[in-house]
């Protein structure tokens, strides 16, 4: 049985008022040298077989339709345990 | 003439169903209540998606929504020139369904936002704005939490350009909007999405205004049968 990941993060150029507010009050807490955080998603999908080429492709349609909004979102698809 | 029937779908999570129905109706209109999970419009001359968070809105702002089994059949048919409003949530749908352009985020500054809003009026020759001039100043509430309109720049370029933004905020944009966009039409203009709530404002005893009523009057006078759908 393998386990897939998907990441999904915002596209660089999409405003994230989530990321910044972690961002900010990391100074608060005593952490320097972050320039900046954007905060994502990540899923993890159990598949019932092996994650192979058909399986991922798959994975990769159900991130493009559902997981990820490809107007506002990038993926990133990877296996985790095979 | 019979009165132009115009579908209400509820969602699990709509909220705001009853008010839009009310809103139709106080404009002359029948509203004919439509079910998520039905594959059947009913024949209606124009549907609203109401305001709330369908589906709970897991996973992204109407995002599972546009799954929904009428969705199937009110996507062909908004693309044939079914007259469409989405409202809040059925604005975030309309954007998840890639019926209308980009998306609606998080709002800016990330607390939900409740407040009686001014708007500008930009275009008043889609269906649903008809009877409003250009420019026309309103005030209807707004209530969000996703409601930051976002598109890539050709995108927004091409919004302007072609006078698709139907409505946009002034005095203060509630939600980090691009542009103070509260609402846009696609191309044909039979298709239009609209952060702020019209349907709450309609009747002086509970809204700030009746200024929304217009959205629901134009529906009426739009004379329906002319768009040969439903």
């Amino acid at each position: 049985m393998a386990r897939v990941a998907v990441d999904v993060m915002l596209k660089p150029e999409i405003l994230d008022p989530q990321g910044q507010a972690i961002a900010r009050k990391l100074p608060q807490m005593g952490f320097t040298g972050v320039t900046g955080v954007r905060q994502g998603k990540r899923f993890e999908l159990e598949l019932d077989g092996p994650a192979d080429e058909a399986a991922l492709e798959q994975v990769r349609k159900i991130a493009e339709t559902l997981l990820a909004n490809p107007v506002i979102e990038n993926f990133h698809v990877q296996v985790v345990d095979e | 003439m019979n009165a132009a029937r115009v579908g209400v779908i509820t969602f699990p999570g709509s909220l705001d169903d009853r008010d839009a129905a009310r809103a139709v109706r106080l404009a002359g209109a029948e509203p004919v209540s439509l079910w998520h999970a039905d594959h059947d419009l009913q024949g209606v001359d124009a549907v609203i998606l109401p305001g709330g968070f369908s589906y709970g809105d897991y996973l992204r702002a109407g995002a599972l929504s546009r799954f929904a089994p009428i969705m199937d059949e009110l996507i062909p048919a908004a693309r044939a020139g079914l007259p469409v409003l989405g409202i809040c949530n059925g604005f975030q749908v309309l954007c998840e369904a890639h019926l209308l352009p980009g998306a609606l985020l998080p709002n800016a500054g990330l607390h939900f936002v409740c407040r009686d809003q001014r708007l500008r009026i930009d275009n008043a020759d889609t269906v649903w704005t008809g009877e409003y001039s250009e420019g026309q100043e309103i005030v209807v509430p707004v209530k969000n939490r996703d409601g930051r309109y976002t598109a890539d720049p050709d995108t927004l370029e091409e919004l302007e350009s072609t006078g698709r933004v139907v409505a946009r905020y002034l005095d203060l944009n509630p939600n980090g909007s691009l542009n103070d966009i509260a609402g846009i039409c696609n191309e044909a203009g039979n298709v239009v999405g609209l952060m702020p709530h019209p349907e709450h404002a309609v009747e002086s005893l509970t809204g700030p205004s009746t200024d929304g009523l217009g959205f629901f009057t134009s529906i009426v006078k739009a004379g329906l049968g002319q768009v040969g759908v439903g």
